[in-house]
């Protein structure tokens, strides 16, 4: 038999047409869908009399408008209320489960999917959002796409998709301590810039990915889309199973090790090849911190901030000078002399457990700073839950961080949580485009603990030496 | 979607790489449930200010169609409000030495051409709009072609399929469903996974 990789082995077991003349049609096994991106695919499928083909592939949650502050008060936002209340009515007429405000289930559509055991190895997941790469953390073939294609993927369960390239990115070797997956994947995009990835889908592979945990795993390939690879995907192993025995949606009993038997399954075979291949050494990587306006702008948080004329690319020199402009920052600056405003711990990349884990490590018994003001938003109320029987919200409400409800709040601020103009940000989202957090507003992205050290500190410093 | 015609248009230039859809649109306008009315939100944080330079409010290009930028244009976010936004602002192709994955999906599936040139005939066209008012460019799909009226011009890739949904304005999902057959018999083939 021909050795396949795992993206190939998901990609061919899924094509429902091909011919040589036009894209493949590809299976969706799991669609998932939120407010922002669905009202008018919802619209479109109205209009043409068209049903939802699979309401039982089908999942919604509302996690981009949400307020994180009290919930039992109405939406002080009317295009944000207007938003929400047509996704509950889209999902009613057309039979779609949604994790709903004040449910339990309820939170970002990316922290959700694993955690309910919805997405599942060897799947293929689509998502009206960027960061459905984050789903191939469990060996799925899982990628973002726009709302057309959303309304597609609802009438038809599928999509016409070129097939993509594959990209191998390996890192071997040890993270050295205090080194955080965020670290890791800022460090990656650094190093193959923001569209390195464009028109391939990502495999990490190596020792270095094979020791993350399964969150640790989802903040990697959450950030290819950062790099430019729609998807990012990583090899089921022993430690996939396990994250996804007993959850709601995998199978129980029996039927679990049947799957599990199949799931493992997922993985590149020996001899088979990429397009393309990249490695690295985990020893080479340390704590990260952007100073840019695009993630691929980083630096570690050792250095300095560059000097637009280091860069040799006319381009990239005039988009270095913009992005300092716009950040306020002189070059040569070190990095731990940058005072910060806000913090803001939480998104689909870090906003799981073992993310506030890190950063309650970090904080505890301490106070953040008094010119800062900082937030902790879980991913999810399951993660919101789970950190309060840890007690995790009482480390932080008493070290003076805000102790907030679920959604992608700050990460793009399409709810109250913006930041003002001038104000800078150390942020454990995805994004520092100019203005993503509030207009003016000015983010560095990091892991969080350096987000929890920087609360703490008011300026950013190494989180290796804060870790007790 | 409506068919794809060839068309001659003032090509406004934005010097920038890795021009992110949070700066086609910004988070805002996306709370919009219709498609329609988002040019307004083009570029708005760039734009909204007093006596606003930027190159869309500028005379000489308010009339433009066609935008030229530089490498990994709509990086970032999935939103097709950006598309949206471009398209209702009177823009009807984007030319750039690259772009984003689903943005480029996206303008397809919109009628938004978008033609990716070689870095150096990007540069070329950005050096001739400052030799020339009003520089504009001729965009023939069916020849996959840009024409200038100085005797310059460049041939861009597009894919086949691409290019006859474009030509023929299809509607995808009207084609896809042609193949309910295919679809029926993979499905009976793959169970739902979930318990129910």
């Amino acid at each position: 038999m021909a050795a396949n990789t795992l993206f190939e082995k998901i990609w061919n077991s899924h094509v429902v047409r091909e011919s040589p003349d036009q894209p493949a049609l590809i299976y969706i096994d799991l669609h998932l869908v939120h407010e922002v991106t669905s009202p008018q695919a919802f619209e479109g499928l109205a209009k043409a009399g068209r049903k939802v083909r699979r309401p039982d592939r089908t999942f919604g949650t509302q996690d981009h408008n949400v307020p994180t502050t009290d919930r039992s008060r109405p939406i002080a936002d009317p295009d944000s209320r207007v938003q929400i209340e047509m996704m509950r009515k889209n999902c009613r007429d057309f039979g779609i489960k949604l994790f709903d405000l004040g449910d339990r289930e309820q939170g970002i559509v990316h922290v959700i999917g694993p955690e309910l055991g919805l997405s599942q190895p060897g799947m293929t997941i689509v998502c009206g959002d960027s960061h459905t790469a984050t789903h191939g953390a469990l060996g799925a073939l899982a990628f973002g796409i726009g709302t057309s294609e959303v309304e597609h993927v609802l009438a038809t369960q599928c999509l016409w998709q070129a097939r993509p390239r594959t990209m191998e990115i390996r890192v071997d070797g040890e993270l050295r301590p205090g080194v955080t997956a965020k670290d890791l994947i800022l460090g990656i995009i650094g190093r193959i810039t923001t569209d390195g990835g464009t028109g391939y889908v990502i495999e990490y592979r190596g020792s270095a990915i094979a020791a993350l945990s399964m969150e640790e795993r989802m903040t990697v390939s959450n950030m290819s889309i950062e790099g430019g690879a729609r998807a990012g995907m990583i090899a089921v192993d022993e430690k996939t199973i396990e994250y996804l025995r007993g959850r709601r949606y995998v199978p129980q009993g029996k039927d679990f090790d049947r799957a599990a038997e199949r799931w493992l399954t997922f993985r590149t075979d020996e001899g088979a090849r990429f397009d393309h291949s990249i490695s690295f050494d985990a020893a080479s990587f340390a704590p990260h911190v952007t100073w840019g306006t695009n993630p691929g702008m980083v630096a570690e948080v050792t250095g300095t901030v560059p000097d637009p004329s280091s860069f040799a690319e006319p381009t990239q020199r005039r988009a270095a000078e913009l992005a300092l402009e716009y950040m306020a920052l002189r070059p040569g600056t070190p990095i731990q002399e940058i005072p910060i405003d806000r913090v803001f711990i939480g998104s689909c990349t870090n906003g799981r457990l073992s993310d506030l884990e890190a950063a309650a490590a970090v904080v505890k018994g301490r106070k953040v700073a008094p010119r800062v003001r900082a937030l902790v938003v879980p991913g999810s109320q399951q993660v919101k839950a789970e950190a309060e029987k840890r007690q995790l919200d009482r480390i932080f409400i008493e070290a003076g961080f805000e102790w907030r409800e679920s959604g992608c709040s700050m990460c793009l601020g399409m709810n109250p949580d913006i930041l003002r103009p001038g104000e800078r940000c150390a942020s454990t989202s995805n994004r520092n485009f100019e203005g993503r957090q509030g207009k003016g507003g000015r983010t560095h992205l990091v892991s969080p603990a350096m987000a929890a050290a920087a609360a703490i500190a008011g300026h950013f410093v190494d989180a290796r030496e804060w870790v007790r | 979607m409506q068919k794809f015609t060839n068309f001659t248009g003032i090509v406004a230039p934005l010097d920038r790489p890795n021009v992110d859809t949070d700066q086609i649109i910004p988070k805002q306008f996306l709370k919009a449930v219709v498609r329609s009315g988002l040019g307004k939100g083009l570029f708005y944080d760039w734009r909204n200010q007093p006596d606003s330079q930027f190159v869309v409010d500028q005379p000489r290009f308010k009339e433009a169609n066609i935008l030229v930028a530089r490498a990994n244009f709509g990086c970032g976010s999935s939103r097709e409000h950006a598309v949206w936004a471009l398209a209702d602002f009177g823009f009807r192709a984007v030319i750039a030495p690259s772009f984003a994955d689903i943005f480029h999906n996206n303008c397809l599936k919109n009628g938004l051409l978008t033609i990716m040139l070689k870095p150096d005939e990007v540069d070329a066209i950005f050096t001739a709009i400052k030799q020339h008012d009003a520089y504009t460019l001729t965009v023939d799909l069916a020849a996959q072609k840009v024409t200038d009226d100085y005797g310059w011009s460049a041939t861009f890739p597009i894919d086949e399929f691409a290019k006859k949904c474009l030509l023929e304005g299809l509607d995808d999902i009207a084609l896809t469903l042609q193949h309910e057959q295919a679809i029926a018999a993979y499905e009976a083939a793959h169970p739902n996974p979930y318990p129910t």
